[in-house]
């Protein structure tokens, strides 16, 4: 009896709550089923309806509720009814595939999924590498056809994983620090998230209009850009956990150190996106000279905003 | 600074109406901004990419313009 019963069970499951009702009627029921709490048993007008499929699949629509009673129940058995259940399922599945395509025109989904494909290796190395960048040697990308390969297989490739969560838990930490100055309130955490956020919309603007009037042949769009301003985020987690753990002094050298690491890192990771290749590039020293500038602004540029974004928590309000 | 999104929303706003009230012959010409002076060389250099950065600016904002700063002073009426 088991092995008949658990063969049939994805079919049998469907209708074994409404042919228990329907039992008593037109087909005989070959086991008890008791997978289904509180049966309420239908009237005998719906079970000669349920009785008549007797495997696979209700054909008329989709799923039709099986628990209990209530006044809709009808509905659902009407052809037409049904019909229009699988036209409104089809017109959702289009709405959505248009609001996706749509949406790709603007912010690049499918793009985002690249900075996402991380894995631990690759997380733990990059951590590394922003809090000690000075022994790596190599620092170039391989491509993959006009693309770079995935995070995953190449340390030096930017994602957003490390930005997005270093994010978080700086808005977290700071709130720690907050409540140990006995100044924590919960709309701090949104206020602290909006100023962060804010300033780093100011930064990408900063860099992307500064990429466009030196005229720069720079392969960096602008998740690009977002990537390498969110590495700060690493420093100034570490700077604050060390401003509570030694108060003034530690939270000094945690950030001077981390300045300086994250300043090297960025002049190194962006020199060979930025500056011109010298082979497809025929003695442009404009371009070269405003790429360091600007390489070398947007080095200088991360000391300053994570002094600016993790001082006025320590010390409570500059301004 | 506590700013906020809508602070930055509202810096935007200000932004592009300063850069879109410059008036072309009356301001931009007498001080050699405009756009007869700016040349189409290949390497256009910084004040070029700046004009034309106005120019454009100009061209595609000035409609949307209106109507957001016509709605921005509705809310500010109501809300304060």
């Amino acid at each position: 009896m088991d092995t008949p019963s658990s063969f049939r069970q994805p079919g049998q499951k469907k209708r074994g709550k409404a042919s228990k009702g329907g039992g008593g009627g037109s087909r005989p029921q070959l086991f008890e089923d008791t997978s289904n709490s509180q049966p309420v048993p239908p009237p005998q007008g719906y079970g000669m309806n349920y009785g008549q499929p007797q495997y696979g699949y209700d054909p008329s629509g989709g799923y039709p509720p099986q628990q209990g009673q209530y006044p809709g129940q009808q509905f659902f058995q009407d052809p037409m009814a049904s019909m229009a259940m699988q036209y409104g399922t089809t017109l959702a599945d289009q709405g959505k595939d248009y609001v996706h395509k749509n949406l790709e025109k603007y912010v690049a989904t499918s793009k985002l999924k690249y900075y996402f494909a991380v894995d631990t290796a690759y997380v733990g190395k990059k951590l590394g590498l922003l809090i000690f960048p000075y022994t790596h040697s190599d620092w170039s990308i391989q491509y993959n056809q006009d693309d770079p390969i995935a995070p995953r297989y190449e340390i030096n490739a930017p994602d957003l994983y490390i930005p997005v969560m270093a994010f978080v838990t700086y808005i977290l930490v700071a709130g720690v620090v907050m409540g140990t100055q006995a100044r924590f309130t919960p709309e701090q955490l949104g206020i602290q998230a909006s100023t962060a956020l804010v300033w780093m919309i100011i930064e990408l603007l900063a860099t992307l209009f500064s990429l466009y009037i030196m005229n720069l042949n720079a392969n960096l769009n602008y998740t690009d850009c977002l990537a390498y301003s969110g590495y700060k985020f690493v420093g100034m987690i570490f700077s604050l956990l060390a401003g509570l753990a030694f108060q003034g002094t530690g939270y000094y050298i945690a950030l001077l150190w981390f300045g300086a690491a994250l300043s090297f890192f960025i002049v190194r990771t962006l020199r060979p996106k930025v500056l011109p290749h010298a082979t497809n590039d025929d003695g442009y020293t404009k371009g070269t000279k405003r790429s360091l500038y600007l390489i070398i602004s947007v080095a200088l540029a991360q000391p300053v905003l994570m002094w600016w974004l993790t001082s006025h928590i320590m010390f409570g309000r500059l301004f | 600074m506590a700013f906020g999104l809508y602070s930055l929303l509202e810096a935007a706003i200000l932004c592009l109406n300063a850069i879109c009230i410059l008036h072309e012959e009356r301001f931009l010409a007498k001080i050699g901004w405009g756009t007869s002076q700016a040349g189409f060389g290949e390497d256009p250099g910084v004040k070029a990419q700046i004009l034309h950065l106005v120019r454009s600016i100009r061209t595609v904002m000035r409609i949307p313009l209106i109507g957001i700063n016509v709605a921005v002073i509705a809310l500010k009426l109501v809300f304060g």
